[in-house]
């Protein structure tokens, strides 16, 4: 027992990614991406989203872990068009975690935002005090229809309604990692070892994922671009996910 | 302090005791409308969203949180005023709260539990509810105590414990005079009820003290139950609601409407138990100038929070300030301003002050306003934070509606039951006030 609650202090200190586990971080360049939402389709059939319907989508109720989210600038002959993908941010210092007062949120050892769907009671408060509005709540138990729910990913659960869920980088992908970096007699997960779905199906390549732990990590080098900044950074939630904005001419 | 004449010992017995002991068809039918209202419109319409899921209600992605917290601000709210004032006014020794504290410390525990019904009702798996108790387990899971959450169930629960003992402490002497007015069944009952009250010196001496500690003991839990529920909002970071004057504000708030409440409630008591006697102009005129302080204070306080939005000058804060005053919810945004900061300045008028009926609908108008105030703060805020692309908007279903109706119905129906039970006004501390009798009268 007090083995296990010196772990947990450890896990608590400042720092602490640093030295032992990952920091599962990921970069997104503004000026690779098209918009072209085939990371949203590739998550919706990695993480078992479910299909809401026409109705349900009316009414706002949608679930998409990851958005393209469209502004436009200007006044209509002289109009362009800006997109950003929104994700979950999985901030270091999450607001949300903060508010569930059951710990169905909570931060791991690997620097992610995670999201216990068993323990969630559905209070929703995480949802308001999340400053990117990336938590979906189940409003009903959703089914899928024939054939549909023969492509459920059996590694991920299918949740029920009145709990709140959200992107989780894959973690299962990232669990199937380590444990083969285990059964190989590796310490570590190499890098590109773990591709979360949207990063896989991005064509331009536009999202990149890595342990930003390790300098030498693709993404620790992209996280180095002078182009990249963090949304709502001055909210000081230290969020893991850089974008690398724009290049206009 | 007595309108019509100063009863005899025997009367306040009598005319307190008779409200328990005569139970007519007209009461009978109150309650069973009462209670039927509140199966039709509370429960059967839960019970559906139970099956379904929380999406019965108007609630949707951007705007997650509802009406049901809305009402849950409100009971906690209308909860303020009955333990809090009468607990502050023990201390002050003012003579004119003996006649309206029980029914008005009543009001505070029925409006909690009330309250309670809306957390239930707003979960989303409120199956597992009591996992947001500290209850040792198997697994070694533990709730979170840096959530405002967390903060509220404790502080809801020990505010509920705490003003049920005031409650019942207050009313052991009473107890004892119903056992002593009555026979079988019920003359058992209220022996165990009256823990053997038998009114020795010693008796009085220590329910004096005990009374009073209890006093000291409620006042920071009631301004701290309001400060925490407040918190649930002010801890967010959303725009609208981060701001530190959020549980002073809340706190006021709660006071404010909770002695509309009270005014309601004692023209319900005088209107159908025949109370004209104890309950009399000195109450209402007491109540009254309480009603216009705490307006005032209000008023201050949303001027203030208004001010330190658009002093901020963040576009997210100028943008959910504008959105406020100018938006879709703003004509129940001014018409909570008309209801809670201009029309109990009539109050200002001895000739409305001393008028039952009118004090009766400015009440009312008070309690609808700050109503909307909760619906406000839920409605306007968090459908629209940061990001312009996740902008939401809420507007609560026909299911949500029904259930914030039969929320009254609840309270009207636990009030009802309560009047049979235990006596609705303190006998022993109305007869502390009566003027010594004469021998030779």
């Amino acid at each position: 027992m007090s083995t296990f609650v010196e772990k947990l202090r450890q896990y608590r200190k400042p720092g602490y990614y640093d030295k032992f586990d990952y920091h599962w971080t990921m970069t997104i360049d503004l000026d690779r991406c098209t918009g072209c939402e085939a990371c949203m389709v590739a998550c919706q059939a990695e993480n078992n989203l479910p299909i809401v319907g026409e109705k349900r989508f009316a009414e706002n109720r949608e679930i998409k872990w990851i958005r393209i989210e469209r502004y436009w600038e200007g006044e209509y002959p002289d109009v362009k068009m800006r997109f950003i993908p929104m994700l979950c941010q999985h901030c270091d210092d999450a607001p949300c975690e903060t508010a569930c007062p059951v710990f169905a949120t909570y931060h791991n050892q690997d620097g992610l935002n995670t999201q216990i769907y068993n323990r969630c009671i559905g209070t929703r408060t995480c949802a308001v005090y999340c400053p990117y509005e990336v938590r979906y709540f189940n409003w009903f138990t959703y089914t899928w229809d024939e054939p549909l729910e023969q492509q459920l990913n059996p590694d991920v659960t299918v949740r029920e309604k009145g709990v709140m869920e959200k992107c989780t980088f894959c973690i299962q992908r990232i669990r199937i990692a380590k444990d083969n970096a285990k059964d190989d007699d590796r310490r570590r997960v190499r890098d590109g070892e773990v591709v979360p779905a949207c990063v896989q199906s991005c064509p331009t390549e536009a999202l990149v994922f890595g342990n930003s732990n390790d300098p030498e990590a693709k993404v620790s080098k992209m996280m180095k671009n002078p182009r990249g900044y963090k949304v709502l950074e001055e909210l000081n939630t230290t969020p893991s996910i850089v974008y690398l904005t724009k290049v206009h001419s | 302090m007595f309108d019509h004449g100063q009863p005899s010992y025997a009367e306040v017995n009598k005319d307190v005791l008779s409200v328990m002991l005569e139970t007519g068809p007209k009461y009978w039918m109150l309650l069973g409308t009462t209670m039927s209202v509140a199966g039709i419109c509370f429960f059967m319409p839960w019970i559906y969203q139970l099956f379904v899921g929380v999406g019965a209600a108007g609630m949707n992605r951007n705007a997650v949180w509802g009406s049901y917290l809305s009402n849950f601000i409100f009971w906690i709210g209308l909860s303020h005023s009955g333990t809090l004032l009468s607990a502050v006014l023990h201390i002050t020794n003012s003579p004119w709260r003996k006649a309206i504290y029980r029914s008005a410390e009543a009001m505070t525990l029925f409006s909690l539990m009330t309250a309670a019904m809306f957390v239930m009702v707003h979960l989303g798996r409120v199956w597992f509810v009591h996992w947001s108790f500290p209850i040792p387990n198997q697994m070694g899971l533990w709730p979170n105590f840096r959530s405002p959450l967390m903060f509220d169930v404790m502080a809801i629960t020990t505010y509920l414990t705490a003003s049920s003992i005031f409650i019942y402490m207050g009313s052991v002497p009473d107890f004892a005079a119903v056992r002593d007015a009555s026979t079988g069944l019920r003359r058992r009952l209220y022996t165990i009820f009256s823990f053997g009250w038998r009114g020795t010196a010693r008796e009085w001496h220590t329910l004096g003290w005990a009374y009073t500690f209890f006093a000291i003991f409620v006042i920071p839990l009631a301004v701290s139950v309001h400060s925490i529920v407040s918190w649930d909002f002010a801890l967010s970071i959303v725009p609208g609601l981060h701001h530190t004057i959020f549980a002073p504000y809340f706190v006021c708030g709660a006071i404010f409407s909770g002695t509309a409440g009270i005014v309601t409630v004692m023209y319900c008591l005088r209107k159908f138990l025949n109370f004209e006697r104890y309950i009399g102009q000195v109450h209402l005129d007491s109540l009254g100038k309480l009603l216009i302080t705490l307006s005032l204070i209000w008023s201050y306080i949303n001027i203030l929070e208004l001010f330190s939005s658009w002093y901020g000058g963040t576009s997210f804060e100028l943008e959910a300030l504008q959105f406020k005053l100018t938006g879709f919810y703003a004509p129940l945004y001014w018409e909570m301003i008309l209801f809670c900061a201009f029309v109990p300045l009539l109050i200002l008028f001895k000739k409305i002050r001393w008028s039952w009926n009118k004090m009766l609908v400015i009440s009312i108008l008070i309690n609808v306003g700050m109503l909307t105030e909760r619906f406000i703060i839920v409605a306007t805020s968090q459908p629209r934070k940061f990001l312009p692309d996740a902008f939401g908007f809420y507007f609560p279903s026909w299911i949500e509606l029904s259930i914030t109706v039969g929320a009254f119905a609840i309270f009207a129906t636990l009030f009802l039951i309560f009047i049979k039970w235990v006596p609705a006004i303190s006998i022993y501390e109305v007869k502390e006030t009566l003027k010594p009798l004469r021998r030779d009268a």
